[in-house]
C-alpha cells in the first residue's frame, strides 16, 4: 500500500508556475482562486487526494516554496 | 507524518526575483542544498556574476562577494590563491562566462584553479531584457536576433564547455538540465562532485546547467522547460564532457 | 642599512615584497617588465605567496580584486595602455572598498603611443579612468629611493584607507639604476585584514558589493567614501619645496620631470636667478594649500611636464588668478635636458623681470 503524504505550499511565495503541477503523478495539486500579495495565483494542495509524499514537486519548485510530510 | 522535504537551511527566507520557472531558482537552492549538506557553509565564499544571478548573495547565505561582468573566473582566482582554504563557488551565466569572460574562463581552467565553477546557461541575456548570447541557437529569436540566429551573421552557438575539456587543467565538466526531476537530481549530484573535486585540490571543475528562461523566450513555463529537454539538448548534448576523477567518487 | 644598485622596476617589487605583498598579478608590457619578472623569480616561491602572469591586465586586476577581498596585501603593474585596461576593475576596488595597490610605468600615448617615458597619465590617474565618482590616492616617486619608501606608503594607505593607490612612476624611473636602502623588513606574518572575505565561521555572511536596487544605498556609500577622501586629503597630502624661499619663479614638477626640473633649477642658481621647484609628491590629494602658500610669496609659475598639460590644470585650479602660470611640455616619450628646461626658464625669468623685482 503506498504512503500516505500531504504538502504544505508557501502562498507568500509561490509564484503560480504550475510546475509542480506538471510533474505531480497523484494531481495532488491545482491553482488557487485567491490572489497573493506579488500577484500570483499560488498553488494548493487538494485535500483528500492520493498523494505519497513522493516530494517531487519540492523538487522541481524554483521558489522551494513546497515543504512534505510522508508517514 | 515525519517531514521528508524542507525549505533547505542555507536558502535565506526570501521570494526569488527571478521569473516564475527560472532556473536560476532551482539552481541557488540546489546550491545551498548542497553546501549544506556538506558541511561547507563556514569555508565557502561565493562570487556573483552580472546578470540574473547577480543577486545570487541575498538568496545563498555563504560569504559572497560581487564581481565585474565576466570577471567571476579571475575574481575567484585572487581569492584563491591568497586564501586556498576558502571553498570558492564561481556562479555565472552564459554571457559572463562564454561571451565577455571567455578569456579568463579559458585560463582559470587551463591554469587548472581549483574553483567550482557553475555555468548556468539559458541561451539568452536575462537580466537585460532578452538580447543575443554566446549559446542561442540557430534560428532562435532574440532581441538582437530578430529574424533569429543567422550562423552567416552571428555564428553558431559556442560550445565553451567542449572547449575547456580538451584543457589538462581541467578535471570534471557535466552538462546537465533543470529540467525534470531526473535533471534536477543529476545536477545536484554534479555540484556536489565539483565541490569534492575542490576540496581534493585535483583541479578545475564546472557545471554546465541549461536553464529554462521562461520570459524572454517567450513561452510559457511548463513550455520553456519542455524546449530544454528537447530543443537546446541538440545543440548543448547533456552529459559528462570530460572526468578524470575514474572511480573516485563512485558510491 | 646597506644601499643596493637596483633598476627602478626591481625596486618597486623588493619594496612590496618587504610592505608583505603577498599577491601580484601582473602581465608583460615594456617598459615594466623588470617588476613582473622580479615578482616571478622573488615573490613566486615564496611560501604562502602568489605570482601569476594573467591572461591580460584586465584579468589581472580583477584578480588583485579577488586577493584583496581575501585580506591580503595584493597588488599589479603595467604601464598606459594597460592601466587603461584596468580601469572597470579600479572603479569596482573603489566601490568595493578593497585596498590594493596599482604601478604605472608610463610611457608615451596615446593608443600604443612609445616605449619611452612620460607623464600623460596624469589625468587618467587623478580624475579616475574608471566610471563613477570615486578617487584614488596617486603618489609620484621621482627618484630611486621615493620608488622604495612610496611603495611601502602605497602598501600602508591602501589598508588605512581601504582604498586603491596608484604609484605613477615612468619608463625613465623603471629603467634607471640608482642606489637604494630598503629602510623596511618583510613581515614575519604576512597580515591579513580583519574584514577579509574567508567564509562565514562563527558569524553571520557578508557580502561584499555595491550594487542596490535603490540607489540611495548607493548614494549613501558615495557620501561616505567621500568624507573619507576629505580625511585623506586633510592627512596625507605630500609635496617636496626645493630653493623656494626667495624665489621669484617657481617651477612646478613630479616624477621625472621635477628631476629634469631640479637639475635646471640650480644650474639657473648658478646665474643668478632665483628659481625654485615644487613637487607634488601626492598628485592626489593634490598639494594646493601649499602651492596657494607659496603664492603669497612670487606669482610666477611654471608648469614643467612630459605631457600637454594636465597637472597643468590643478595648479591653475589651485592658484586661479593669485598668479601667472605658464606651461612647458614634451609629450609622446620624449623627455627633456635640463639644460632645454633652464632655456626656458630663463627666457620667463627674464621676460618677466622677475631679475629686477
Amino acid at each position: 500500500m503506498a504512503a500516505k503524504g500531504y504538502i504544505e505550499i508557501d502562498q507568500v511565495i509561490c509564484k503560480g508556475c504550475e510546475i509542480c503541477i506538471a510533474f505531480c503523478p497523484k494531481k495532488s495539486m491545482s491553482v488557487s482562486d485567491k490572489i497573493n500579495a506579488a500577484g500570483y495565483f499560488p498553488v494548493v494542495f487538494n485535500d483528500g487526494s492520493e498523494c505519497t509524499g513522493c516530494a517531487i514537486c519540492a523538487i522541481v519548485c524554483p521558489e522551494a516554496a513546497i515543504e512534505v510530510y510522508r508517514e | 507524518m515525519n517531514k521528508v522535504y524542507s525549505r533547505p537551511a542555507l536558502l535565506k527566507r526570501k521570494a526569488f526575483h527571478h521569473c516564475a520557472g527560472c532556473g536560476h531558482s532551482v539552481i541557488h537552492r540546489l546550491v545551498a542544498e548542497v553546501i549544506d549538506e556538506m558541511g561547507i557553509k563556514e569555508k565557502t565564499v561565493g562570487i556573483a556574476p552580472c546578470g540574473c544571478s547577480v543577486f545570487a548573495y541575498d538568496y545563498i547565505d555563504v560569504d559572497f562577494a560581487e564581481s565585474a561582468h565576466g570577471r567571476g573566473a579571475a575574481v575567484a582566482t585572487g581569492l584563491k590563491r591568497a586564501y586556498p582554504e576558502a571553498i570558492v563557488l564561481n556562479y555565472q551565466g552564459d554571457g559572463d562566462l562564454a561571451a565577455i569572460g571567455t578569456a579568463e574562463t579559458i585560463h582559470a581552467a587551463n591554469r587548472g584553479e581549483r574553483l567550482t565553477t557553475i555555468f548556468v546557461n539559458n541561451a539568452v541575456y536575462g537580466m537585460t531584457g532578452g538580447q543575443m548570447a554566446p549559446t542561442t541557437l540557430l534560428g532562435q529569436t532574440t532581441t538582437t536576433t530578430p529574424f533569429g540566429r543567422d550562423p552567416k551573421i552571428e555564428g553558431h552557438p559556442l560550445k565553451i564547455s567542449e572547449m575547456l575539456a580538451l584543457l589538462d587543467g581541467v578535471v570534471y565538466i557535466e552538462r546537465t538540465a533543470v529540467t525534470s526531476p531526473a535533471g534536477i537530481r543529476k545536477t545536484k549530484k554534479a555540484i556536489e562532485k565539483a565541490f569534492r573535486i575542490q576540496m581534493d585540490d585535483l583541479g578545475y571543475a564546472m557545471v554546465e546547467i541549461l536553464s529554462p528562461c521562461p520570459v524572454n523566450w517567450k513561452m510559457g513555463v511548463l513550455e520553456s522547460w519542455q524546449w530544454v529537454d528537447n530543443e537546446m539538448v541538440k545543440a548543448f548534448p547533456l552529459g559528462i564532457l570530460k572526468d578524470t576523477t575514474g572511480d573516485r567518487y563512485a558510491h | 642599512m646597506n644601499k643596493v644598485l637596483m633598476d627602478g622596476n626591481s625596486v618597486i617589487g623588493e619594496a612590496a615584497i618587504r610592505a608583505g605583498c603577498q599577491c601580484y598579478f601582473g602581465y608583460p608590457i615594456t617598459p615594466q617588465n623588470e617588476l613582473t619578472e622580479y615578482m616571478a623569480e622573488n615573490l613566486g616561491r615564496k611560501k604562502g605567496c602568489t605570482f601569476i602572469q594573467a591572461e591580460s591586465e584586465i584579468a589581472a586586476i580583477n584578480m588583485v580584486y579577488g586577493a584583496s577581498l581575501a585580506g591580503v596585501r595584493t597588488m599589479t603593474s603595467s604601464s598606459s595602455p594597460g592601466i587603461s585596461l584596468k580601469q572597470e576593475g579600479i572603479s569596482y576596488l573603489a566601490a568595493c572598498e578593497l585596498p590594493s595597490v596599482i604601478v604605472n610605468m608610463s610611457r608615451g600615448g596615446p593608443g600604443l603611443g612609445s616605449i619611452c617615458a612620460s607623464q600623460s597619465d596624469y589625468f587618467q590617474a587623478t580624475r579616475g579612468g574608471g566610471h563613477g565618482d570615486y578617487r584614488t590616492i596617486v603618489l609620484a616617486p621621482s627618484t630611486g629611493q621615493e620608488l622604495a619608501d612610496l611603495t611601502q606608503r602605497a602598501f600602508d594607505l591602501a589598508d588605512k584607507y581601504r582604498i586603491p593607490v596608484l604609484i605613477l612612476g615612468d619608463a625613465m624611473l623603471g629603467q634607471m639604476m640608482e642606489p637604494v636602502e630598503f629602510k623596511h623588513e618583510a613581515p614575519e606574518v604576512p597580515p591579513v585584514r580583519p574584514d577579509a572575505l574567508r567564509g562565514a565561521k562563527g558569524r553571520p555572511s557578508k557580502i561584499v558589493k555595491i550594487l542596490s536596487s535603490n540607489p540611495r544605498d548607493v548614494e549613501e556609500l558615495n557620501w561616505s567614501l567621500y568624507r573619507r577622501y576629505q580625511l585623506i586629503a586633510e592627512e596625507e597630502t605630500s609635496s617636496d619645496s626645493f630653493l623656494v624661499d626667495d624665489a621669484e619663479l617657481v617651477v612646478v614638477a613630479f616624477g621625472i620631470g621635477a628631476r629634469v626640473a631640479r637639475g635646471a633649477v640650480k644650474n639657473a642658481r648658478g646665474y643668478g636667478m632665483k628659481v625654485g621647484l615644487f613637487r607634488p609628491i601626492t598628485l592626489w590629494p593634490f598639494p594646493s594649500e601649499s602651492l596657494q602658500a607659496l603664492s603669497e610669496k612670487t606669482k610666477n609659475f611654471m608648469v614643467f611636464e612630459l605631457n600637454m598639460g594636465q597637472m597643468l590644470e590643478d595648479v591653475r585650479l589651485a592658484l586661479g588668478d593669485k598668479a601667472d602660470v605658464f606651461f612647458y611640455g614634451r609629450p609622446g616619450g620624449v623627455v627633456s635636458t635640463p639644460a632645454e628646461v633652464l632655456r626656458v626658464i630663463a627666457r620667463h625669468y627674464y621676460q618677466r623681470g622677475c631679475n629686477r623685482a
